[in-house]
């Protein structure tokens, strides 16, 4: 995170529309190499479509946006070679659910990234040991528990070998006792130097990983600043309500 | 159904103790009847050859017909729905009868029986594909999408990959009552000469005047034929689920 260093993520002046609504305004953001940056902000503020754009799911209707010096937006190929640099994390964790652990984690490096099986049965195998589950390979998702199934999505995002990791409040479907599990993964990558924006709440996690907090409110960037500040001295009242009503659980 | 059976088999057995009835024509141990008998169940493998040659096609162009339907380009979907409804609105004889007589002076090609049949029945049940398929692939899940994107998979492998394998588990179903349904059409192929089930039947008929035995003996060959079908269709599809769950 050298000083005046490019940002891996850009976003200047973005809007973004559903019909007339406005769900993102003049969003302007940099994200720098190995950045940890939070995301935090009531319901509908619209902080699954300021993450859902970096990788194309969404697109944006004006400003710019770029991912490692990509503007996205312009043409297929950009939006190839930025999403093959980018891996997402689900709410839902959207595993595919006819196929096996192991299967799961091979498809995205056999097809996309053509490595041969022999060799994505390896890394598949090496990432499963990462997120602690190597046992359940040959299982199907439905035979596991809520965390493993995360964990599962995340090491399948990984076996893409991303540049950048988002999440989307990875812990918000998973039971109390399944969350931590969860959490030790990410704090792990985190602490392995990859480049991440989670939308969450678990607000313990954000503490101890971010280098950056962000908390949007109807679209806007209302409050940006390391964690210390924002947790201590919001300058906001929106973020400091906010804040008062999330930390009291 | 089995039970259905047995009682219809019981039904015409004791009924054929009366004068109305005259088993003697298929009666398998005399030499006149076992003939006839092998006579109509020579028929059954026209009747299958057609169907199954005819559903594989259609399953692919039906394929090929629903993907556009579902693409965000509207002249794609038009073009799928233009389709769909046209050859849904054309009954399946005069499809048949406009593919083996009209079709041939139009391109100046012979077609054979066979082939008139096959194509008829498949571009007739294609449109009803079509719409099996639309319904399975909307059904599965946005995330399913997000996630394929997410690791990259192009288009093609999406599908191919993810969500035809998960919506195909979906319509099996249908994909089955589709194949009943393509067998008990496979009898109208009959009227262009087509030797299958029906059509050895009516032959047997006009050289033996015994209509009523004949024509039970085929809804009997029909009735065996499609629960057999059936039961193909139960078991694939059990075997689908316990290989998701085991
Ligand atoms: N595809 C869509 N079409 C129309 N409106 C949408 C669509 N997706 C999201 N919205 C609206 O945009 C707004 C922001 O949605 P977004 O999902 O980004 O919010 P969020 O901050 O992630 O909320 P949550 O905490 O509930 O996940 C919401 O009001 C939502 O109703
Ligand atoms: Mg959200």
């Amino acid at each position: 995170m050298g000083e005046g260093a490019e940002p891996i993520i850009r976003f200047e002046a973005v809007d973004k529309f559903f019909g007339s609504f406005q769900v993102l305004k003049k969003i302007s953001l940099e994200v720098a190499l190995g950045e940890r940056v939070v995301v935090c902000g009531p319901s509908g503020s619209g902080k699954s479509t300021l993450i859902r754009c970096i990788n194309g799911l969404e697109q944006h209707e004006a400003g710019t946006l770029s991912v490692e010096g990509t503007k996205l937006g312009q043409d297929h190929a950009s939006l190839n070679r930025v999403r093959s640099s980018v891996g997402m994390v689900f709410q839902q964790f959207n595993l595919f659910p006819h196929l096996t652990v192991i299967e799961n984690l091979m498809l995205g490096p056999v097809r996309a990234r053509k490595l041969p099986r022999e060799e994505a049965r390896d890394l598949a195998q090496r990432y499963l040991e990462r997120v602690r589950i190597p046992e359940q390979a040959d299982k199907y998702p439905r035979q596991l528990s809520g965390g493993q199934q995360q964990r599962v999505a995340i090491a399948r995002s990984l076996c893409m070998e991303p540049r950048i990791m988002l999440f989307d409040e990875p812990t918000s479907a998973l039971d109390p006792e399944m969350i931590n599990e969860v959490l030790d993964v990410m704090t792990e990558l985190a602490e392995s130097g990859m480049t991440m924006i989670c939308v969450t709440h678990e607000m313990g996690f954000a503490r101890r990983v971010a280098d950056k907090m962000v908390f949007m409110d109807h679209g806007e960037i209302v409050e940006e600043a390391g964690p210390e500040t924002f947790f201590n001295t919001p300058k906001s009242r929106r973020c400091q309500d906010f804040l008062q009503k999330i930390l009291q659980h | 159904m089995y039970r259905a059976t047995i009682c219809l088999l019981m039904l015409t057995l004791v009924s054929g103790c009366s004068d109305q009835w005259g088993w003697y024509v298929v009666d398998p141990t005399t030499k006149n009847g076992a003939v006839n008998l092998q006579f109509l169940l020579s028929g059954l493998y026209y009747t299958v050859l057609l169907s199954v040659t005819a559903i594989s096609i259609s399953v692919v162009v039906g394929l090929l017909i629903a993907l556009p339907g579902l693409s965000s380009s509207r002249p794609m979907r038009v073009v799928s729905r233009t389709y769909v409804e046209v050859v849904r609105a054309v009954p399946i004889l005069v499809l048949i009868l406009w593919v083996y007589y009209g079709l041939p002076q139009l391109s100046g090609l012979t077609i054979t029986v066979f082939w008139a049949g096959v194509i008829a029945l498949a571009l007739s049940d294609s449109a009803f594909e079509a719409e099996i398929f639309r319904a399975g692939i909307q059904s599965i899940a946005k995330g399913q999408y997000e996630a394929a994107h997410s690791i990259s998979l192009s288009y093609a492998d999406t599908m191919r990959f993810v969500i035809l394998p998960q919506a195909i588990r979906r319509i099996l179903p249908a994909l089955g009552n589709q194949l009943v349904y393509m067998l008990k059409m496979s009898s109208l192929v009959s009227v262009i000469g087509m030797q299958e089930l029906t059509r050895k039947a009516n032959e047997l008929v006009v050289s033996e005047y015994r209509p009523l035995e004949i024509y039970t003996i085929l809804v009997l060959e029909y009735l065996v034929l499609i629960l057999i079908v059936s039961a193909g269709v139960r078991w694939l599809e059990r075997r689908m689920q316990s290989d998701e769950r085991n």
